[in-house]
């Protein structure tokens, strides 16, 4: 390369200054350039302001007006900028086709099947061994990835801690006992020492609805799960796992916030409306000798939404 | 020591004609080869239209997006832990919450700047996604997706998707009420998948819900897997746009081989500029304004706690209403359960929805038999079967948008929810053949019409001061001033005709 001093000014294809193409797009750049000149001042003084009120920590609100009404008229400035007061033109620029010629297309192809093939064919044994331990590597590096994320699934989704005669408690582990809740009332309730886990959070957590003074039956074949009128279902809902978290008194169903599943408590939890699949699993309730709720056994069925080992 | 005096005229003389900038250009080609790239660079046109402007909304709070997720990363933590609140914000005093939730209510409230940083980074989310949206749908209606320009078609729909996931994911982490709910309801998706369900749902968090660990791979996730892939995407998205040139409507001297429109620099880097800076002020004024999820309002995730009312992200909704308004239909034989009320409204409907907008191009190409190359843009009305298709999904779309408010619809017409919930189910299925037959139809007769959606010029009428009505005798259309110049190369240089001028293009002044 010539030293700078040597090179002379190159002469390439021109426009005159007057061309009109390079004439503002604006017909009166001067008033194009008092309006930008006041917007550009605008977002200088919202800026500044920004930095303004994060040094005196002003209120959050303040930091997005000064900041966004800052940025937004410098913004407004520079495209009106580059709309009104630069070249109108319109220019042209030619497209040329990306595509090479034939011969090259060939060239490319033909190294790659003739190259290649020939390679290959020479030495089929050394090739497919390269190819088969490619091959393995691709599938066993999944496993380390995969499999150490999580256990498997095994029984964890059948069961839940509900066991025979577990205590029933509330949320900060205080037996529930038969005078605790009024007809018409419900609780959130959990296996005593699940309450503080996420595991009885997420999966143990369960309805204790009071229907009645007396025993109540939901279902044929349920006539001793519910004495006194104390009904317990799963509150996690079988449709998508949410807590069903609303009772609605009047038309005793229980009532799932995410997608409006319903569940009529005084049938067995039958889903009367919406997505929900099945019935909220019920669990069988006793009272003992000293009046506290326990539950009889665990839940008969898996809780919750459906998945494909669940029969 | 030189005999020459150095002089600031012997020194600006030494630098050559285009002084320290054509220095900088000199030592930088030696070595990097950028004079010419630089030059077509600077040279390349951008043509003009307002519907181009609609990917750079979305490029643009994609920027916004990783600049404010920067500052979030330094001060929220991903864990678990319990801990008990003791901060500013009063009505959560003394309450347990984990170490995610704390981290993002104190960084809302204790650090200077962080609520709006957080509102900035959900803004430019929520705008993100929409933009994405739109844009699609001006690509689409346009058919600027045809030969050659397929893979970037590909590559944005694998942008959106990976924008709605890591939109999911980001909505996750704060561990509030209402995000817990939807990991819950994820977690619930992945299991209802036959055969490899419960284990997907226990690899990818780490056991049975609530899993193990889980905001520790979520926030991996979504602030490097994620983002990693989408600056590569949205990387080879541009370079593709760059290198095949951007398409533009017919007229004005536009053909199929010229971009006629105004060069990169300085026209197009001042309007794009200022595009980005406008972008990000209005974000940043919505998020000065306009409050976005308030988790403190919904407190700390309890599994066994759940809100009412509450809608996921826009861009979930789609996906909400579907499974709202599906029926329970389940399937139990053989030892087996396939959860078919959730499968199907959940995965297989956005697997077929967004599999069609893969495979669009294809199919389009194998029905119209058309493998020409097209770099001008259809008008939508001269498509109208095209047109009249992606109408239709928008509608889908749209609908089940509104069958995912099922419960506030209800509440708010006071009508009963089996009401509703019947009229989502008629309207999700009957409003896309309405759309399509509809849509055909107005395309079909702007078609009839001559030079329909061209601006008119306004009757000018006047009064006489005898009182009588004149009209003035305009054109119908307006002239637009672009249109009177024949497009012209982008000059390589400007002669100014000046006689100040010794060397062209440079002007020395005597000092």
């Amino acid at each position: 390369m010539k030293p700078d001093e040597q090179r002379e000014p190159v002469h390439l294809r021109g426009l005159s200054a007057d061309d009109p193409h390079l004439q503002p797009a604006s017909a009166h750049p001067e008033r194009a350039e008092a309006v930008i000149a006041v917007t550009l001042f605008l977002g200088l003084l919202g800026v500044a302001g920004f930095g303004a009120c994060y040094w005196v920590n002003a209120a959050p609100w303040t930091l997005g007006a000064t900041l966004g009404g800052g940025l937004t008229f410098l913004g407004i400035g520079m495209a009106a900028w580059g709309k009104y007061l630069m070249p109108r033109g319109p220019f042209v620029e030619e497209r040329h086709s990306l595509a090479a010629t034939d011969e090259d297309r060939d060239a490319l192809a033909g190294a790659i099947v003739q190259r290649g093939g020939t390679l290959l064919k020479r030495r089929k044994l050394i090739g497919g061994l390269l190819g088969g331990g490619l091959g393995v590597f691709s599938v066993v590096a999944i496993f380390p990835l995969l499999r150490s994320l999580g256990p498997l699934p095994k029984g964890t989704l059948f069961h839940t801690d509900w066991k025979k005669g577990s205590y029933v408690v509330d949320q900060t582990g205080r037996r529930v006992s038969v005078g605790d809740l009024a007809v018409g009332s419900v609780m959130t309730v959990y296996p005593e020492g699940a309450q503080d886990t996420d595991r009885g959070q997420a999966v143990d957590a369960t309805v204790l609805v009071r229907l009645s003074n007396e025993d109540f039956t939901t279902q044929r074949g349920r006539e001793t799960w519910a004495p006194m009128g104390y009904v317990a279902y799963s509150k996690i809902c079988t449709h998508l796992g949410c807590p069903v978290g609303l009772y609605e008194q009047q038309l005793q169903l229980l009532v799932c916030p995410c997608h409006q599943s319903m569940f009529n408590v005084t049938n067995g939890a039958i889903p009367q409306f919406g997505p929900a699949p099945r019935p909220l699993p019920q669990l069988p309730m006793y009272i003992d000798a000293s009046g506290f709720l326990r539950s009889q056994r665990g839940y008969d069925q898996p809780i919750g939404p459906g998945f494909w080992e669940r029969s | 020591m030189s005999d020459v005096a150095v002089t600031k005229r012997s020194q600006r003389r030494a630098l050559g004609p285009y002084g320290r900038v054509g220095k900088t250009i000199n030592e930088l080609d030696e070595r990097l080869g950028i004079a010419k790239g630089g030059r077509s660079f600077l040279d390349k046109v951008y043509p003009d239209h307002w519907s181009f402007l609609l990917g750079e909304i979305a490029l643009y709070s994609f920027i916004v997006i990783l600049a404010t997720g920067v500052f979030l990363t330094f001060y929220y933590t991903p864990s678990q832990a319990l801990v008990t609140y003791h901060g500013s914000y009063l009505p959560l005093d003394g309450q347990k919450m984990t170490e995610a939730y704390f981290s993002s209510v104190n960084l809302s409230f204790a650090v200077r700047g962080g609520l709006l940083m957080r509102q900035m980074h959900h803004w430019a989310c929520d705008i993100f996604v929409g933009a994405i949206v739109v844009h699609m749908a001006r690509v689409f209606f346009t058919g600027a997706f045809r030969k050659p320009r397929e893979l970037n078609w590909t590559i944005g729909l694998t942008l959106l998707i990976l924008a709605i996931v890591n939109g999911f994911l980001g909505y996750s982490l704060p561990d509030d009420l209402v995000s817990g709910t939807g990991i819950r309801i994820a977690y619930s998706i992945i299991e209802s998948i036959p055969l490899v369900g419960s284990y997907l749902a226990f690899w990818i968090f780490g056991g049975n819900y609530p899993g193990n660990g889980v905001f520790q791979r979520f926030y991996v996730a979504h602030v490097l897997l994620v983002p990693l892939i989408m600056i590569g995407l949205v990387s080879a998205h541009m370079f593709l746009m760059f290198r095949q040139k951007h398409t533009q409507f017919d007229g004005g001297g536009r053909t199929e081989d010229n971009v006629v429109g105004k060069p990169f620099f300085p026209v197009f880097m001042a309007k794009t500029t200022g595009y980005l800076l406008i972008i990000t002020g209005v974000i940043a004024l919505l998020s000065a304004f306009a409050q976005v999820n308030p988790i403190w309002q919904f407190g700390p995730y309890e599994a066994a706690r759940i809100s009412y009312a509450v809608q996921p992200d826009w861009y979930m909704g789609f996906l909400d209403g579907a499974l709202r308004i599906w029926p329970s239909w389940t399937f139990h034989s053989f030892g087996h359960t396939i959860p078919f009320e959730v499968f199907i409204p959940a995965v297989l409907l956005p697997g077929v929805i967004f599999n069609l907008a893969f495979a669009w191009p294809a199919l389009e190409r194998r029905f119209t038999h058309d493998d020409e190359f097209h770099n001008l843009l259809d008008r939508p009305s001269n498509r109208p079967k095209r047109t009249a298709a992606g109408a239709a999904l928008l509608a889908f779309l749209f609908m089940l948008f509104v069958a995912s408010s099922t419960d506030v619809l209800a509440n708010f017409f006071h009508v009963s929810l089996n009401t509703v919930l019947i009229a989502m189910r008629v309207l999700v299925v009957a409003t896309p053949f309405i759309a399509y037959l509809v849509t055909y139809k107005i395309c079909k007769e702007l078609q009839a019409v001559h030079n329909a959606g061209r601006r008119k010029t306004a009757n000018i009428v006047s009064r006489t001061p005898a009182g009588e009505y004149v009209a003035t005798p305009s054109p119908l259309y307006p002239d637009d001033r672009h249109d009177k110049l024949e497009p012209t190369p982008v000059p390589d240089f400007i002669s100014t005709g000046s006689p100040e001028v010794t060397e062209s293009g440079v002007r020395t002044v005597e000092r």
